[in-house]
C-alpha cells in the first residue's frame, strides 16, 4: 500500500507539491532557527565562562554581594593555599584566580604628560606560568589583531579599537591609573605588546588585559585575587554537577559567618545568566510550536482543498465498498509520507544554511551595543545532532494534524447519495 | 494699657531676634577663621575599610585657597606620592612610574587614598558662605559646646552637595559637625570634630572624622599633627616641576 501511495504522491505532483512545498519551508526555518539559537546559547555561555563567569566560580561572600561593582577591597586572600585545596578538592577541574579591575588608561607623551587617555576594564589572567591554561581559554592568538602576546612581566594586550581610539601602538607605554585593594590611588607603566580583538563590544571599546603578578603587585593585591573561575576539563559547562559542586563546596563554609568566607557560584547564577539561558530554551520550544501550529492550519487547509478537488476520486472509491476508515487511514499515510519527504528535503536544505551560518556568522553588533551580558558581535549557528531530527516534529506532526482534521470530511459522505453525485 | 503691652510683646521679639546672628554671618565667621594664608600641616590619615584600617602621614603646604601641595611621607608604599592644586587643577605624581597625571573629570570623584574623601572634596572653596546660602535652624550643644545649627542650601548648581547642615561652635566660630546631602536629599557624607587646639590664635579642628555614607567601613580619621600658620613656603614649589623633585 505504501509503494501505491507513494507512486501516487509522485506521479500525481498537483496532489502533493503544495503540502510538501509548505513542509519543507517550515521545516528549513525550524532547523535554521533552532540551530541559530543553540548558536547563540553556545557562544553567549563559552564567552561568558571564558572571560567572567567560569563554569563555577569562588569569591568572597562579601566580593559576591557586590560583583558587579568589581570590589577588590573584598576580594579573596590566601588564593594559592586556596586553589590548592580547589585543585585536590576538585581533581580534573581547571582553576584559574581572575582579577577585574576598572581604572584610566593614560598615554603619555614624550615629556611624560597626558597625551590620551580613556577608561578602562581589565582583566588579569595567570598568562606565563606553563600550567597556565589562560591563553587557551580566551583564545588570545586567535584574538590578536597587531603585536604580539606579552612574554615577559610588564606587557599588556588592550582591545584594538581602545588602542586606535588612544592611538598607542604595540611598544609603547601605557600607564594604568587604578585603586588598590585597600583604596589608594595606583599608578603602573605597562608595555602594549598588542591589541586584541574580542568581538564584544563593550570589551572592544575599553578592555586590557595583563598577567596576574603583574596587576597583584600594581593593586596591592599580593596573594589574592578576586574571583577563582573554574572549568570542566571538557571545557563544555554541565548544569547538574556544577550544582552539585556549588552545593558541597557551600555547605563546608556554611557554619561560617564571616563576610570574606569563599563561597562558590554557578554559571547560571552569575550576570543574569539563568534568566537569558531560560530564553532559549523557552525560545526553541515556542519557535518549534508556532511552526508547528502554523503549518497545521495550512497544511489542514491543503487537506480540505484536497479533498475537494478529489471529491469525486474518494467518492468512487467509497461507492466501490472501500472502507471510509481506510480511505481516511490512506489519506493519513499519503500526507505522513508526504511530510516525511518534506521534513528530508526542508532538513538537509535548513542544516546546509546552518553549516553555512555556523562558519560565516551574522553580524549582530548593533542590536548587541547596550547588552548587559557579554553577547558576541558576531552570531553564529550550531548544528547539533539533535538539528537532524527537530524538522521532523513539525514536519510531520503538522502533516498528520492536518490530513486528520481535513479527513474528517470522508465520514460525513452518505453512501445513498454517492451515485447522485457521482452523477453531476 | 492693652496698647502698652503690644508695644513691649514686639519689643521682647526684636530684641530676641537681634540675638540671633543671621546664617550668612555666622558662616562667613566660620570661614575667617578656617581660611588663612600660608601654612605648614603635617597630619595622619587612618582610614577605617571594611577589611582593615590602614594609616598614611602626609606633609602639605598651602597658600590661601587656590594652591597647595602635598607630598606622602608613609607608608613605603605611598612615600614620595605628590599632589598639586592650582586654582581649580589637580595633579598627582607617582614616583614608581615618574608620571605626572592630571587628576580631572570623572576621577576627581574618586577616594583620596583610599580614604572617605573625594579628590572633589579637596578641591572644594574653603569659604562656604561663598557657595551657599545660610540659614540658622537652631542651637544644639555639641562637644560641651554651644552651636548654631546651620543649613545651607547651594547658591550654583555646580557644587558637590547641595545643601549641607553644619554644627558652628557659638563662640569659637568653628565648624564642629558637618552633613553634606544630594539634591534628593540624600545624606551623602558626614563630618565629626573630635577635638579642637588653638593655634597661633586660631581655632583648629585637631582630630575630624570624615564619614562617606555610601561606604562600608569605619569612616576616615584626619588628624593634625603639627600646624604652622604663615609660614614661609618658596614659590617654585607650587609649581608641576616641584612634583618631580
Amino acid at each position: 500500500m505504501i509503494n501505491f501511495l507513494f507512486k501516487g504522491i509522485i506521479r500525481d505532483r498537483s496532489r502533493s507539491l503544495f503540502p510538501f512545498l509548505i513542509v519543507i519551508a517550515g521545516v528549513i526555518l525550524t532547523v535554521f532557527v533552532y540551530c541559530y539559537i543553540k548558536g547563540g546559547e553556545t557562544l553567549i555561555i563559552r564567552l561568558n565562562a571564558s572571560y567572567l563567569t567560569g563554569h563555577v566560580k569562588v569569591m568572597t561572600k562579601a566580593y559576591a554581594q557586590e560583583s558587579d561593582q568589581i570590589p577588590n577591597d573584598l576580594a579573596l586572600t590566601g588564593i594559592e593555599a586556596l586553589s590548592r585545596e580547589l585543585e585536590k578538592g576538585y581533581p580534573g577541574f581547571i582553576w584559574a584566580p581572575r582579577i577585574r579591575f576598572g581604572g584610566l588608561l593614560d598615554i603619555p607623551d614624550e615629556k611624560g604628560e597626558t597625551r590620551a587617555q580613556g577608561p578602562v576594564l581589565g582583566l588579569a589572567v595567570n598568562l606565563f606560568s606553563p600550567a597556565s591554561k589562560e591563553v587557551k581559554t580566551l583564545d588570545l592568538k586567535k584574538a590578536l589583531v597587531r603585536g604580539r602576546l606579552p612574554e615577559k612581566q610588564g606587557e599588556m594586550l588592550i582591545s584594538d579599537e581602545f588602542a586606535q581610539k588612544l592611538k598607542v601602538e604595540p611598544g609603547e607605554t601605557a600607564t594604568l591609573i587604578s585603586s588598590t585593594m585597600y583604596g589608594s590611588m595606583s599608578i603602573n607603566n605597562f608595555i602594549v605588546a598588542g591589541t586584541l580583538r574580542f568581538g564584544v563590544t563593550a570589551m572592544d571599546r575599553t578592555a586590557m588585559i595583563a598577567d596576574l603578578a603583574d596587576i597583584q603587585s600594581a593593586l596591592d593585591m599580593s596573594d589574592a585575587a578576586g574571583e577563582i573561575l573554574g572549568f570542566f576539563g571538557d571545557s563544555i559547562y554541565h548544569r547538574e554537577k556544577a550544582d552539585e559542586m556549588a552545593v558541597s563546596f557551600n555547605s563546608r563554609y556554611k557554619d561560617q559567618t564571616d563576610e570574606f568566607r569563599p563561597i562558590m557560584v554557578t554559571l547560571r547564577n552569575q550576570n543574569s545568566l539563568s534568566a537569558l539561558l531560560d530564553q532559549f530554551s523557552y525560545a526553541t520550544g515556542v519557535i518549534t510550536g508556532i511552526f508547528l501550529v502554523a503549518m497545521s492550519l495550512v497544511m489542514w487547509n491543503a487537506g480540505l482543498l484536497g479533498n475537494l478537488r478529489r471529491y469525486g476520486e474518494i467518492g468512487v472509491r467509497l461507492a466501490i465498498g472501500e472502507d471510509k476508515g481506510h480511505v481516511y487511514r490512506s489519506m493519513i499515510y499519503e500526507s505522513l509520507m508526504i511530510g516525511f519527504l518534506g521534513s528530508v528535503a526542508g532538513t538537509a536544505v535548513g542544516l546546509a544554511i546552518s553549516y553555512y551560518v555556523q562558519a560565516k556568522g551574522i553580524n549582530v553588533s548593533s542590536i548587541v551595543k547596550n547588552a548587559a551580558v557579554m553577547i558576541p558581535t558576531v552570531m553564529r549557528a550550531r548544528v547539533t545532532p539533535f538539528s537532524y531530527f527537530i524538522g521532523f516534529i513539525p514536519g510531520l506532526l503538522a502533516t498528520l494534524l492536518g490530513a486528520s482534521f481535513s479527513g474528517i470530511g470522508i465520514y460525513k459522505r452518505q453512501t445513498s447519495q454517492l451515485f447522485k453525485e457521482l452523477e453531476t | 494699657m492693652k496698647k502698652v503691652l503690644i508695644f513691649l510683646y514686639f519689643l521682647f521679639i526684636s530684641a530676641a531676634a537681634a540675638q540671633i546672628p543671621s546664617g550668612n554671618s555666622i558662616l562667613e565667621k566660620a570661614d575667617q577663621n578656617e581660611v588663612s594664608g600660608n601654612k605648614i600641616i603635617l597630619s595622619e590619615m587612618t582610614i577605617h575599610a571594611r577589611r582593615a584600617s590602614r594609616s598614611l602621614k602626609a606633609k602639605s603646604w598651602v597658600q590661601g585657597k587656590e594652591r597647595a601641595f602635598t607630598e606622602y611621607l608613609e607608608p613605603a608604599r605611598e612615600k614620595g606620592t605628590k599632589m598639586l592644586k592650582l586654582g581649580d587643577q589637580l595633579w598627582t605624581y607617582s614616583p614608581s612610574t615618574d608620571r605626572i597625571i592630571s587628576i580631572s573629570g570623572h576621577m576627581l570623584r574618586q577616594s583620596v587614598m583610599g580614604s572617605d574623601l573625594s579628590y572633589e572634596d579637596m578641591m572644594e572653596d574653603p569659604e562656604l558662605h561663598k557657595l551657599y546660602e545660610a540659614r540658622v535652624v537652631g542651637e544644639e550643644t555639641f562637644l560641651d559646646r554651644p552651636c548654631w545649627v546651620l543649613e545651607l542650601t547651594a547658591k550654583g548648581v555646580d557644587i558637590a552637595y547641595y545643601s549641607r547642615k553644619v554644627w558652628v561652635d557659638k563662640e569659637r566660630f568653628v565648624l564642629l559637625k558637618e552633613d553634606r546631602y544630594a539634591k534628593g536629599g540624600k545624606l551623602l557624607k558626614t563630618l565629626e570634630v573630635k577635638s579642637v587646639i588653638r593655634v597661633q590664635e586660631r581655632w583648629v579642628q585637631n582630630v575630624v572624622v570624615f564619614k562617606d555614607v555610601l561606604k562600608t567601613g569605619e569612616g576616615t580619621e584626619f588628624k593634625i599633627e603639627s600646624i604652622d600658620f604663615d609660614a614661609s613656603i618658596p614659590e617654585t614649589l607650587f609649581s608641576k616641576a616641584s612634583l618631580r623633585k
